[in-house]
């Protein structure tokens, strides 16, 4: 068996797909109002200064989680997608 | 920190709501934080509960009158929650009230750049409230996004009526207002379709369950809702509130404990379907009606945070932004609060001419002049101009959303010491006040991080005590000469006294989580909400009166009865020496101790009520003792302080000691209530007295051994 991905292992600016909920109790259920289910599509954003907690864009919010909450999240193969496009960098 | 009453904690603990006319209609105001809840409120009810760009700033339920059409509303705004499902005591507050307060109806809030995440919380007030609507907020700032939002897709899809509206720039409010009191007035229709569909198997569990749940239950509660509460179980804080609500306790009944039974071994499978399936719902329904270029996090507020939150930038500019409002503030009340004091004084001057004319006995004279007048008027002058300015650019800063970026920066500080990230925005609001920040505790989930936050609240100087903080600096460690440099100097001690409050509080909060407090730090979820142009005009005019009116306003009730006591503590002789003499000698020793004196320990038991008054007192008590009676300038201060036998050591040891020593009564009272217990209470007299003892006592020994 191939060892499970967890969110903090997600680079700054990468995505990946919820796998699954390892977190208990109050966490599981918190995590889940936030929209934290299989299948999610997770970003990571970038890292506080201090290097934790980190900033994930969670279904068009920005969530901090402490890496020991992070943890507990497990996720598919990280990807990317292109940057935005001159475009849409011209629409802000 | 919106400063009122009931953010101080001096309102009443558990919402009662105050109706006018028994026909007045109850309509409570649901939604995430920071979606704009308290703008509609204030829209609506021409009330100012304040408003920032920060998760958690409404922790108390407020509630205003509003009239429409000659009927009455009563509209009650919510702490802010993402769930119903209470993980913390706001969101408990907030779920109570739905589930068991009197609201004839509930509004929704929803941030347009946010729909998806905030139709969860939708989708669970429409079980459980009978009559409720949903309110789009934030359109204005979703358009600018890209995103784009059908709203009769959307009322179509859940059911209810949707407006949307601009709060801020007061757009579809109109509507809005128009829909609510329809929707108050209507009677209550039971609703064809469930906002979410659980699924067959879930389905039929809630179907056996229901007639079962409506015969205990009776009217008083949705019985699907009691139904699905009850599969899903495991919510202590419901079930308490359901068997004080219902009296007999649903989850006793036979033929409910036996299904619970059946399903147990798959419990933890059912919720998580039961989650997933109202996820997936908020999902399907936000795709449905929203039109996004782009998504809700913009490319602006990426590069603001790229640069607010970079390791490299990060804490440089939270620094700076700090040390700028501060100078701000020192540079700008210098002038001012030299004016003031000047034209108070010479108020003062008239008014004692006037009780001379009136031939009042001189007793009386002093007492309402020198007593009472003067102290008003020092605090008045101390305290007004540093304020004026502080609590605008506070706001301001608030308002743009820079806060929850702090307490993402400091977490990890935070976390080391066994504390919530959070305690950095309770910080910063006791920057403000103390007993707000206290009350704003209530955003820590875990109980035993709020109290650590509690217990070390007072180790951030609040408003009442910058301003002495700031003299003391400009007349002691900063020559007098007021230029630019001197203003920047004066910035950044005042910064390094509120890093030492940092610090101790650091030090403090891991020493407490290490013993009587013990514990591993508990999950953190911090929303970093989207940047927001603060409204400059509407804040300076806001904070200025909601903020430093109300603390100006409790510093001067506290200041005149401690005029007065000072004046006859000064002006009643026993055998030929002062009260005020008696008791100074009587604590001086002590305090010299500590680096003080006898008249500056009194000046603090004194200033218990408003620490506003600390500084005021001490100067009455010299002045009353000395000949010199008038004040014009800091030279005088000065000069008036150095006769007293007053060094830089003594100004430093007072500076630490009103950094650390007891809170202010408001701030005990606070902590009393927030905490249920005397014990935490003393606990928090103790803890920053302990601590400001200690180190006065070794700076001033230290200051002794090198003899100067």
């Amino acid at each position: 068996m191939f060892s499970q991905l967890s969110l903090t292992q997600l680079a700054p600016g990468e995505k990946a797909e919820v796998a699954g909920l390892s977190a208990q109790g109050a966490m599981r259920r918190r995590f889940q109002d936030l929209g934290v289910i299989p299948g999610t599509v997770i970003e990571c954003l970038g890292k506080s200064p201090l290097g934790d907690p980190s900033a994930y864009l969670i279904r068009g919010a920005v969530i901090a989680l402490r890496g020991s909450d992070a943890r507990s999240i497990t996720i598919g193969t990280p990807f990317r997608t292109p940057a935005a496009s001159p475009a849409m960098l011209a629409a802000e | 920190m919106g400063l009122s009453r009931e953010s101080t904690g001096l309102g009443a603990g558990r919402l009662t709501i105050e109706k006018r006319f028994s026909s007045d209609r109850v309509i409570a105001l649901a939604g995430n934080p920071n979606v704009g809840k308290s703008t509609v409120f204030n829209a609506f009810t021409n009330l100012h509960q304040h408003t920032g760009n920060w998760p958690g700033k409404t922790v108390t339920n407020a509630q205003g009158r509003w009239e429409y059409r000659e009927k009455g509303y009563i509209l009650v705004d919510l702490p802010g929650c993402y769930s119903l499902l209470a993980h913390s005591a706001e969101e408990e507050a907030a779920r109570d009230f739905l589930c068991f307060g009197e609201a004839d109806c509930a509004v929704v809030v929803c941030d347009a750049g946010c729909l998806e995440r905030n139709l969860n919380l939708v989708l669970q007030v429409l079980e459980i409230a009978p009559k409720a609507m949903v309110c789009v907020n934030l359109l204005d700032e979703a358009r600018r996004k890209g995103i784009v939002i059908d709203l009769e897709e959307l009322s179509l899809l859940l059911g209810v009526p949707v407006v949307g509206t601009s709060a801020r720039s007061g757009q579809g409010l109109e509507e809005l207002m128009e829909q609510v009191a329809a929707l108050a007035e209507a009677a209550p229709e039971a609703r064809k379709i469930p906002p979410v569909n659980y699924g067959p198997d879930i389905e039929k569990l809630i179907a056996r369950l229901m007639p079962r749940v409506e015969k205990i239950s009776g009217e008083k509660l949705p019985p699907r809702w009691l139904a699905i509460k009850l599969i899903e179980g495991g919510d202590e804080s419901l079930s308490g509130s359901l068997a004080k609500e219902l009296g007999a306790e649903l989850a006793k009944d036979e033929e409910v404990q036996a299904l619970i039974r059946e399903i147990a071994p798959k419990r933890q499978e059912l919720r998580d379907s039961m989650a997933a399936c109202t996820v997936r719902q908020a999902e399907r329904i936000a795709q449905a009606c929203t039109k996004s270029s782009m998504g809700g996090y913009s490319l602006r507020d990426r590069k603001l945070d790229r640069i607010l939150t970079s390791p490299v930038t990060g804490f440089p500019i939270m620094l700076l932004l700090l040390l700028a409002i501060f100078w701000i503030t020192i540079a700008g009340a210098n002038y001012p609060s030299q004016l003031l004091s000047q034209g108070l004084f010479w108020v003062g001057d008239r008014l004692r001419e006037l009780f001379q004319w009136a031939n009042s006995p001189e007793w009386l004279t002093g007492l309402l002049c020198d007593g009472v007048y003067k102290t008003l008027a020092w605090v008045t002058a101390v305290m007004l101009p540093p304020m004026a300015i502080f609590f605008p650019l506070f706001t301001l800063l608030e308002d743009l959303g820079y806060l929850p970026r702090v307490a993402y920066n400091m977490d990890r500080c935070f976390q080391r010491c066994g504390a919530c990230g959070k305690q950095a925005l309770t910080s910063a609001m006791g920057l403000g006040c103390n007993a707000a920040g206290v009350v704003g505790c209530r955003i820590i989930d875990s109980p035993r991080e709020r109290l650590i936050a509690m217990l070390t609240n007072s180790f951030i100087p609040c408003n009442g005590r910058l301003p002495m903080l700031v003299s003391l600096i400009t007349l002691f460690f900063v020559s007098a000469s007021g230029g630019l440099g001197d203003s920047i100097l004066s910035a950044l001690l005042l910064v390094g006294v509120l890093a030492l409050g940092m610090g101790m509080t650091f030090v403090v909060s891991k020493f407490l989580s290490a013993t009587i407090l013990k514990g591993v730090p508990s999950s953190f979820t911090l929303e970093l909400p989207p940047y927001r142009r603060p409204q400059v005009g509407k804040v300076i005019v806001r904070s200025i009166f909601d903020r430093t009116l109300f603390v100006l306003g409790r510093a001067v009730s506290v200041a005149a009865p401690a005029g007065l006591v000072i004046w006859l503590m000064a002006n009643i002789q026993v055998e030929g020496l002062s009260l005020l003499t008696y008791c100074a000698n009587f604590l001086n020793p002590f305090a010299q101790l500590f680096g003080m004196d006898g008249v500056i320990l009194l000046a603090f038991i004194l200033g218990l009520p408003a620490n506003e008054i600390v500084i005021p007192l001490i100067l009455m008590a010299y002045l009353s003792q000395g000949s010199l009676t008038e004040l014009n300038d800091l030279t005088a201060l000065r000069t008036l302080l150095v006769n007293n036998g007053w060094t830089w050591v003594t100004a430093l040891c007072v500076i630490l000691f009103s950094l650390m020593h007891w809170p202010c009564s408001t701030t005990c009272i606070t902590i009393r209530k927030e905490s249920q217990s005397w014990k935490w209470t003393a606990a928090a007299v103790a803890i920053p007295t302990v601590c400001g003892l200690s180190i006065c006592f070794v700076v001033a020994a230290i200051a002794r051994i090198f003899g100067m």
